[in-house]
């Protein structure tokens, strides 16, 4: 065991970075991630590195392109509103092949929307994070904790499949405090970066950064390629948890802050005699998709409970082909759903036949 | 005895450029700032949308294609996570003085130490002849089909006049590729500009008035005598900052 700190999301995401020999942060002020900036501006001085705030989100994406060109670990973060103006560049870093960690706590929209806790930016992050064919990983930590472990898991993710990693947290996460251990993790072995624009030194012909190919041929090949790594990722780095699910006849399927939400609706739904149980994905791009259709054999129906108003419940009807009922339940516009409200939809679900 | 071949920073790969462009005289230039001061190998060269967005083929250094616009903000990622490296962007008219306008100036002000090569032609040539921050009162462009109207599309921009308001910018130069001494004195500003970074004093900014034959509807040779006439009355030529000369002094 390490130290124990006390410490808000937003700082420990900041923090995690650091420790995983992240030297570059470019941002601008939003709410309710700025206390990660600020961490930045305090700590990166200190420890060799650099924060830097840009003219916007726009400029703040673009310079995490050309840091992360150079083969350098870089992290920006925003909250929704900011994602949106960061989608252009990261549309880019797709497709250039860079890896980059970008932080998206999230709050309630469209438009200016709230500074309050949402996840109505799913759809956005694991399917449009700007224009092209194209995706960016997707984690979801639901603590203080699990970000220690996960923003060092997404930049060693981002490194070897080589795309941009997004850690997708919310308002809550990044404002409450936690107590974390921010103990190593393993270390997964990291490929060369053989590739990075950091002069050529006399010693290769020039490296290019590019994601414009003009012959539609020429570019259907690099798409193709960039599926296949995105197969691989499916294959190899779905993470998720269940809990009670073996004897579930409903099972919650819930993700980031919610997910905790939904954890005591089931524990309030089995003190009532329905075995409902919790699926929580952790990587929400690649979906555990296999892992629930083989949940939906054992079990009646789903619930997927989201801060939206019914994101994440499509793809739990895809990853399951509809063979069994998905409903939702959900709160929005920053509005975080009670574990009473959670369990009077598992009650009107199970209608007494659980 | 060689007496002359193609700078080493260039590569083989031929420019796709119209006849009578200026784009591959401006290129030149900057490889053979390049190889004259041996840092090919230590430079990495950043290209945004536009004519030159094929940058990466013709030159021999590392090199970026950036979205439109944000090639000063890549730029700044890439030396502020390697400082010891050269870094120049190669932009046009449209990418710098329209869309990039917020990062041309913020590169500016926060005085980044890199070289922007600014090539000023008036109009958009990779989308076929549109109107251009920079395009002359009156000038015909395929979105200005009646002449560029103050009271409709508003005024040209002059960047190096903009810029050199900015702290942060070291060297602010507005030259010519029209005839061979302004070819000379285009190279000289361009190398000055690569020496200022050299000497981590702040921004150097070249505009080059360029010409676009194709969109302009005139012969390369005519194309260069509507420079002449024309643009240089609205971009005078000549340096518009040196912090070299204010610090001599």
């Amino acid at each position: 065991m390490g130290e124990k700190l006390l410490m808000k999301g937003n700082e420990a995401i900041a923090e995690a970075a650091i420790r995983s020999g992240c030297k570059l942060f470019f941002g601008y002020p939003i709410t309710p991630q700025t206390e990660l900036a600020e961490y930045m501006a305090k700590q990166m001085p200190k420890r060799g590195g650099l924060s830097l705030q840009a003219e916007s989100e726009i400029a703040a994406i673009n310079m995490v392109l050309g840091a992360a060109s150079t083969g350098a670990r870089v992290i920006t973060s925003s909250s929704s509103p900011g994602i949106s103006l960061k989608c252009e560049g990261i549309s880019y870093i797709i497709g250039s092949d860079l890896p980059c960690v970008i932080v998206n706590v999230q709050r309630g929209g469209p438009g200016l929307g709230g500074i309050q806790p949402a996840q109505s930016d799913y759809n956005q992050a694991t399917k449009a994070l700007g224009h092209g064919d194209g995706h960016a990983i997707v984690l979801a930590p639901n603590s203080v904790q699990e970000i220690a472990t996960l923003v060092g898991e997404a930049f060693d993710l981002a490194d070897i499949y080589r795309m941009p990693c997004m850690i997708l947290a919310d308002g809550a996460l990044g404002q409450m405090m936690e107590p974390v251990d921010f103990e190593a993790k393993p270390a997964r072995e990291i490929p060369a970066k053989d590739w990075a624009c950091c002069g050529h030194g006399g010693k290769r012909v020039h490296n290019i950064v590019n994601s414009l190919y003009i012959e539609p041929d020429q570019l259907e090949k690099i798409v193709l390629e960039r599926f296949e790594r995105y197969k691989k990722l499916e294959e190899n780095e779905v993470k998720y948890e269940e809990y009670l699910t073996e004897d579930a006849d409903i099972v919650l399927v819930a993700y980031g802050i919610t997910a905790r939400i939904a954890k005591t609706a089931v524990r309030n739904a089995r003190k009532k005699g329905i075995k409902a149980g919790l699926f929580r994905p952790i990587t929400l791009y690649p979906f555990p998709k296999k892992e629930l259709n083989a949940l939906a054999d054992k079990t009646n129906c789903f619930l997927s409970v989201e801060m939206n108003m019914g994101q994440m419940v499509n793809d739990i009807k895809l990853a399951i082909n509809c063979k069994k009922d998905v409903y939702h339940y959900g709160r929005t516009g920053g509005m975080i759903p009670s574990p009473e409200e959670i369990l009077a939809k598992i009650e009107e679900i199970s209608g007494g036949n659980a | 005895m060689t007496v002359f071949e193609k700078p080493h920073a260039l590569t083989d790969t031929p420019f796709h450029y119209c006849p009578g462009c200026t784009h591959g005289i401006i290129h030149r230039l900057v490889a053979e700032v390049i190889d004259e001061l041996g840092v090919e190998d230590t430079t990495v060269g950043i290209a945004p949308v536009g004519c030159s967005v094929f940058a990466y083929n013709y030159f021999n250094c590392d090199m970026i294609e950036a979205p439109h616009g944000r090639a000063p903000a890549v730029a700044t990622g890439v030396k502020r996570a390697n400082p010891d490296l050269t870094v120049f962007t190669y932009q046009g008219d449209g990418d710098l003085a329209a869309i990039g306008t917020a990062e041309t100036v913020h590169v500016g002000a926060r005085g980044e130490n890199i070289t922007i090569i600014f090539v000023n032609n008036a109009i958009y040539g990779m989308t076929g002849g549109q109107m251009a921050p920079t395009t002359l009162l009156g000038q015909v462009s395929t979105t200005s089909p009646y002449g560029r109207i103050k009271e409709i599309q508003g005024n040209p921009i002059r960047v190096c006049e903009m810029v050199s308001t900015l702290d942060g910018v070291a060297y602010a130069e507005r030259v010519s590729v029209d005839c061979v001494p302004n070819i000379r004195k285009a190279k000289a500003a361009i190398k000055k500009g690569f020496e200022m970074q050299k000497n981590k004093k702040g921004l150097s900014i070249i505009e080059v008035l360029s010409t676009c034959p194709t969109n302009w509807g005139l012969s390369p040779e005519k194309s260069l005598e509507w420079l002449r006439e024309n643009m240089m009355a609205h971009y005078p030529l000549g340096v518009y900052k040196d912090v070299s000369k204010e610090e001599a002094k």
